[in-house]
């Protein structure tokens, strides 16, 4: 089971001839992803260690049957790399490319829900793992054995940090939903999907300043999350007023705080750790006494 | 990226938005010949990326090219919010019967856009908001169908706008959205928009920011960014293509992805309440690659801010392996010395992930006496701010 992704996932790569494209392929393809093709418009034949490459999205899923695609290329070509996916009825969409302008963003996303059809993860997001069935993205494919603790995350390295820490109880599925001011899959999506999960048994959802996901994920959990969340917020030393890294990562005025994201979720009986090693303290106490 | 008034206004007249005329200037000979040109009563208006700017003086009304030139000899130089007037915008005074609200934003948590109106302007729409909520009509706006002719109307009527300004203000808000389509702005807010006696609706101020992912697509753009305020290490860093920004304190701060520096930035915070408050002196991303070039450039800057005392490095290796990383901070180090200047500032390194054993192996072995290896996250923030209040000593 898990969420997302699982041994079914039949992988495409948008921007598979490209550099990152090419090295991300063979890094998924040895955690176990079944990737089934590339797209490349006008490299259409062509093949990448074995990989058939095809002109557009509507062939490759024609002639592969691929049900996930991972988004690898420029920002200037992502929203028709996006589009293309969702005509092609593709039920999960997975988009790496960081430097997407958001209005770009804002037109896909809602692209993607008008067709009912197509799940939008990120975009500026690591991917996701199910570990030992599939792994669509850049994270590591070896940080963490399969277990049955969920995870959700803006961020990617404090993901990996996360799975290193406990992976001796090992992940159900790991979701890096991205750090852009607008995501296609949110905290939200993913406690919800977690919740519905028999192969999870405990959550741990990582946050960062900006924009009020924590603060609505909070609300979420209290009527719809009965399995054990454990919290973790970044950004609480970050200066009004500066972007942090990421796009979304931001306080502007009182809003977006670390601080106010961390009491709304205390208040509705989140755990939430100090540091990511508290966090990890946390979750291991969970995991011990279920 | 926040633009100035007379930018926005800019903007603002490229599509169509009426904008009363105006000249920014930089000197008071200046200000007397653009009141002069004008011909009529002007305001003389400092120029600043802040709000407040009538209450704190920098706005001031001018009969004639004489007291334009008084209004600009004070304004400019003038300290609003801590940033130094160095340009005012006289424009000509316009006689306003009522003033409005319009504004369009990115609307994170539902992921559109939202236009916000009120026939009640004038006031700061924060307060508005909380005072007379009833009054700030808010109406979605859909990315893809963007500001239709009925769309503008549906704001347009939520706000309440009388029949005699309706068509201006639908036709207003048509050239307000294509800013936001247009140009990539997250956000653009005129406020007041004005009605005059004589019925016309004009936009007497703006407020525009621009998304930077977008730059790439408008080349003119280039032409709105200043360096005003902006620190001189932060610019540096800017140029070398680094995610940096400075922070006040004293421990120096590289790490690969941004949550992973924003949480170490707190760990430090953290730790360094126990020794006389030290804090750390920066947000530096070198990104998941971590190559020994982008190392060198970030230990370059970091190192070159004289309010550092110590350096952490917390590395978590994904798909870069710690071998690499470990090589990577050698190699950073050699360069800087060759670059001219020894490494004497003491550099906590924590690396973890991919390959750890390796890379620590690397670093140990390699017995730079600057380059302190500690085992986690935690541990290693504890012992940077330690050494940063100099109360221990460097290995």
């Amino acid at each position: 089971m898990a969420i997302f992704i699982n041994s079914d996932s039949r992988v495409l790569v948008q921007g598979i001839t490209g550099s990152e494209g090419t090295k991300h392929s063979r890094l998924m393809r040895a955690a176990g992803t079944n990737i089934v093709g590339g797209v490349t418009p006008g490299k259409g034949g062509q093949d990448v260690d074995g990989v058939p490459v095809f002109n557009s999205v509507a062939d490759a899923v024609e002639a592969t049957g691929a049900n996930v695609s991972v988004v690898f290329v420029p920002p200037k070509f992502t929203r028709g790399a996006v589009i293309e996916t969702v005509d092609a009825g593709v039920p999960l969409c997975v988009v790496i490319t960081e430097g997407v302008p958001v209005f770009d963003t804002a037109e896909f996303f809602q692209y993607a829900q008008n067709s009912g059809t197509t799940r939008l993860i990120g975009p500026n997001c690591p991917g996701l793992i199910t570990p030992g069935q599939s792994n669509v993205g850049i994270i590591p494919g070896d940080i963490t054995p399969p277990g049955r603790i969920g995870l959700v995350s803006k961020s990617g390295t404090l993901t990996y940090q996360m799975m290193y820490e406990l992976r001796d109880f090992g992940f159900s599925t790991a979701v890096g939903i991205g750090g852009d001011p607008i995501i296609g899959t949110t905290h939200i999506d993913c406690l919800a999907a977690f919740e519905a999960d028999p192969d999870t048994d405990a959550i741990v959802m990582i946050g960062e300043i900006g924009g009020d996901a924590e603060e609505r994920a909070a609300a979420f959990i209290k009527e719809n999350v009965s399995k054990p969340v454990v919290g973790y917020v970044a950004g609480f030393t970050a200066p009004e007023g500066k972007t942090m890294g990421h796009a979304g990562a931001i306080v502007s005025g009182s809003a977006g705080t670390a601080a106010a994201k961390q009491e709304a979720l205390e208040a509705v009986g989140v755990k939430v750790g100090r540091t990511p090693s508290a966090t990890a303290a946390l979750m291991r106490t969970i995991m011990q006494s279920l | 990226m926040d633009l100035y008034e007379y930018q926005a206004k800019h903007l603002f007249g490229k599509h169509g938005v009426p904008v009363v005329p105006g000249e920014v200037v930089v000197t008071v000979d200046a200000a007397h010949e653009a009141a002069r040109k004008i011909g009529t009563a002007v305001m003389v208006k400092a120029q600043v990326k802040a709000g407040g700017r009538g209450k704190a003086g920098g706005v001031k009304y001018a009969p004639t090219p004489d007291d334009a030139a008084e209004h600009a000899r004070n304004i400019l130089g003038m300290e609003i919010k801590g940033l130094t007037v160095e340009k005012v915008l006289v424009t000509e005074a316009a006689d306003i019967a009522d003033e409005y609200y319009v504004s369009f934003l990115l609307d994170r948590a539902n992921r559109s856009y939202l236009a916000m109106a009120s026939v009640e302007g004038g006031m700061e729409i924060e307060e508005l908001a909380v005072e007379r909520p009833e009054a700030l009509a808010r109406i979605r706006v859909d990315a893809i169908d963007g500001v239709t002719p009925a769309k503008a109307a549906e704001i347009a009527d939520a706000a309440g706008f009388g029949a005699d300004v309706r068509d201006q203000v639908i036709a207003i808000l048509q050239q307000l959205w294509r800013v936001v389509a247009e140009e990539d702005a997250t956000l653009v807010e005129v406020n007041p928009l004005v009605r005059t006696p004589e019925n016309r609706v004009v936009a007497l101020d703006g407020k525009v920011t621009l998304d930077d992912n977008a730059n790439y697509r408008h080349a003119s753009h280039i032409d709105f960014a200043d360096v005003q305020g902006v620190d001189p290490i932060e610019l540096r860093a800017h140029e070398l293509g680094l995610n940096y920004v400075k922070l006040d304190g004293e421990v120096g701060i590289i790490g690969n992805g941004a949550g992973l520096v924003m949480s170490t930035l707190d760990v430090v915070a953290y730790a360094g309440e126990e020794f006389g408050g030290v804090k750390p002196a920066n947000f530096l991303d070198i990104g998941g690659g971590a190559s020994a070039e982008v190392m060198a450039n970030g230990l370059d800057i970091v190192l070159g801010d004289p309010n550092v005392k110590a350096v952490f490095v917390n590395v978590f290796g994904g798909i870069t392996s710690c071998d690499a990383v470990a090589n990577g901070v050698i190699q950073a180090i050699a360069m800087l010395e060759t670059r001219g200047g020894a490494v004497t500032k003491p550099i906590v390194c924590r690396i973890d992930g991919n390959n750890a054993i390796e890379g620590r192996r690397i670093l140990t072995e390699a017995g730079l006496a600057v380059v302190e290896l500690v085992e986690t996250m935690d541990e290693a923030a504890r012992r940077v701010a330690e050494l940063a209040s100099g109360a221990g000593k460097a290995a």
